[in-house]
């Protein structure tokens, strides 16, 4: 209740490039625990096509589109008893990884120490928002010198998804752990939410490392820009702790409008944190994303690397802040944007803003932007090669430096991603 | 194989070419020669199908169809190859990416299975070494930091790989020195079948000593003005393009060593 009263003092931001008709804050739904039943399609044949054929391209499962689409499905679901048997096995390392609000309940004093302690309630307009209403998220705890041996995930725990709107995230690492979370879906979610305002905390103390990689593809509404989510999220981490280290990986190709700025405070001496986007925007799509780095300890270090494409109307923007403090004796910082336009609708931004205090610190920022190439795409045509697949082609090859940050698995689906939401950009 | 009637092609309402005609046959290779702005790459980027060129007259006819109306990506399938002169550069893509796909488009557009990763790297070292190509292009991107030897040499690497039907190569000669020049031309001649033909567009003669063509083209302002054997090219040489009347030259072609060997 702290955090609404204080958000009902606040205005909405309007600094942003992007323009959206105002949101009515009292229509939006704040808890929508399980829908009820008769308001869901109730099968498949409900579901626009359109978003059929992108499943059928992207290889989801028959079940889980139904799922993802919103369709009642009565059918046990299987990732619960494969959530178990991977919950008993990082129980064994004293991992603790569930819901939010089993976390409350189990461990209060974890919860109640960290919570906040990265994005207090009053940081922003949705933080604060999100602080006021969130229902429920992902809490994550990895003990001393644990290296976590998989991949965690929210897939694991899909069946919580109707609480994703205003999701909360809290994953803490402590000395020496070390953990690689994935978060989100390469399948657009059907959904009638309009805002999505999640906030995710990290913490790394002393030698530990998080590797936190998001592939968002929530629905970006039509090809006029109808419908679709408003993406306004707060991703923050913390190194806390010396030698820490914190690497952000996103891949978003959805939303209607995407506001996002995963952030590193490298508080610990030599601290490292990274920053890898791809952010592609079609249609009407707008994305206005970046990262700020917040140099505090000593020869602490950070690097960005944001690749945005922009096809059909799409509008991307790059806005990012590095911040040197006095006593960051050392510090370092590279960044990179890169910008990709295909057709003559679209339109890249950057908007980098520096702040040094100390005179010992290196920040080197670097921007390019380019069209992809008649020329480039004519020799991949003139090889057999047919258009479309040439732009995902050379649109690949320009994220490349991204991808190999991902996992895997995910790396091979973000590419097929890329794929599907350009389908169509080019004649 | 090629007919081409009356092509007319222009660019930003430029004319370039008016009213080429020219006709290849199976077996054969024509050299296409003339000066700077003569029109002898927009020809070649036209047949491949360029887009930024428009076509205002005239027809052409590949193996009996009409080649005008099919995408790049279709007559490449078709067994149309062009040999660029400034092959491009897509960074973060790599080279074996970009050929492995070319090549099962292609065996998939004719009836054939397509190669998986292992058979594709065993026939494509081969055909490197072939080249003399050094195996690490593959991995680089395509065309990426390649010096102007080694672009030239993997457009002919494509071609090999490729087989096509109808192959123009593209100034393919420019920028290379002796060596280099020796093996991309040991690498036309052993692709000249009498299945296969070939259009040579080239701005000196120096490449038509080692790939000896069956007839020369001289184009000029948009037309071919002169046509002739092998001995046409030696006769050019020694008298530069002027000498062909009907073809004023700007500037001056032979004291800039346009012809010089």
């Amino acid at each position: 209740m702290k955090a609404f009263r204080h958000w009902l003092t606040m205005t909405e931001p309007t600094w942003s490039t992007a323009h959206y008709p105002p949101i009515d804050y009292q229509n939006i739904i704040y808890y929508s625990a399980p829908k009820s039943l008769k308001d869901r399609p109730k099968s498949l044949d409900d579901i626009d096509p359109a978003l059929l054929r992108t499943y059928e391209k992207l290889g989801v499962p028959l079940k889980e589109r139904e799922m993802l689409a919103g369709v009642a499905v009565d059918a046990v679901f299987d990732s619960v008893s494969v959530g178990t048997t991977f919950k008993e096995k990082l129980s064994e390392l004293g991992i603790i990884f569930g819901s939010f609000s089993d976390a409350v309940r189990e461990h209060p004093d974890l919860v109640q120490q960290y919570l906040g302690s990265v994005v207090p309630y009053t940081d922003n307009f949705f933080a604060t928002l999100n602080s006021a209403v969130f229902s429920d998220g992902s809490f994550c705890y990895i003990p001393p010198g644990v290296r976590c041996p998989m991949e965690l995930s929210t897939y694991f725990r899909i069946n919580a998804k109707d609480t994703g709107q205003f999701e909360r995230t809290l994953i803490i690492a402590d000395r020496g752990a070390y953990v690689s979370y994935l978060e989100g879906c390469t399948a657009p979610m059907r959904d009638e939410n309009q805002l999505h305002a999640a906030v995710v905390e990290l913490v790394a103390l002393d030698n530990a490392r998080i590797k936190y990689s998001t592939v968002q593809n929530w629905y970006p509404g039509d090809k006029e820009g109808k419908g679709g989510i408003y993406n306004f999220v707060t991703t923050r981490g913390d190194c806390r702790g010396a030698n820490s280290h914190i690497s952000w990986t996103q891949v978003e190709t959805g939303s209607a409008i995407t506001w996002k700025y995963p952030s590193c405070i490298l508080r610990g001496d030599n601290a490292i944190g990274e920053f890898h986007s791809v952010a592609l925007t079609n249609n009407r799509q707008k994305a206005d994303t970046g990262s700020k780095m917040i140099h505090i300890g000593r020869n602490t270090r950070s690097t960005i690397v944001s690749k945005g494409i922009s096809a059909g109307y799409g509008q991307n923007a790059y806005r990012g802040l590095v911040k040197v403090l006095k006593s960051a004796e050392g510090a370092r910082n590279y960044t990179q944007c890169d910008s990709v336009l295909l057709g003559d609708q679209s339109g890249a931004h950057t908007f980098p803003y520096i702040e040094v205090k100390n005179p010992t610190a290196r920040v080197e920022h670097e921007a390019s932007t380019s069209r992809i190439g008649e020329d480039q795409l004519f020799y991949c045509r003139q090889r057999g090669i047919s258009a479309e697949d040439a732009v995902s082609m050379i649109v690949n090859g320009f994220c490349k430096d991204v991808f190999k940050e991902l996992p895997m698995e995910f790396a091979v689906e973000a590419q097929k991603l890329m794929s599907v939401s350009l389908e169509g950009s080019v004649g | 194989m090629l007919e081409i009637r009356n092509l007319q092609v222009s660019v930003d309402s430029k004319p370039i070419l008016r009213g080429l005609d020219l006709t290849v046959k199976a077996g054969e290779v024509h050299a296409i020669m003339g000066p700077n702005g003569s029109g002898k790459s927009t020809l070649a980027q036209v047949l491949a199908g360029r887009e930024t060129f428009r076509v205002t007259g005239g027809e052409v006819r590949y193996q009996g169809r009409d080649l005008l109306s099919l995408a790049p990506e279709e007559r490449a399938r078709e067994g149309l190859f062009l040999a660029f002169q400034y092959p491009v550069e897509i960074p973060g893509v790599s080279n074996v990416y970009l050929l492995k796909a070319a090549l099962n488009n292609i065996r998939r557009h004719r009836g054939l299975p397509e190669l998986d990763a292992i058979e594709f790297l065993s026939l494509i070292k081969q055909k490197m070494k072939w080249m003399d190509m050094s195996d690490d292009l593959l991995y680089r991107s395509v065309n990426e930091g390649f010096s102007g030897g080694e672009k030239k040499r993997n457009e002919i690497l494509q071609m090999a790989l490729l087989e096509p039907t109808l192959a123009i190569l593209d100034e393919t000669d420019s920028g290379l020195d002796i060596d280099a020049l020796q093996i991309v031309a040991g690498g036309i001649n052993a692709l000249r079948s009498p299945e296969r033909a070939m259009i040579l567009v080239t701005h000196y003669q120096r490449l038509l000593n080692y790939v000896v063509p069956d007839v020369i083209h001289v184009l000029s302002q948009g037309r071919i003005v002169k046509s002739g054997g092998k001995e046409l090219a030696l006769e050019l040489e020694q008298h530069g393009y002027s000498a062909l009347g009907d073809a004023p030259i700007k500037g001056n072609m032979i004291a800039n060593g346009g012809l010089a060997l």
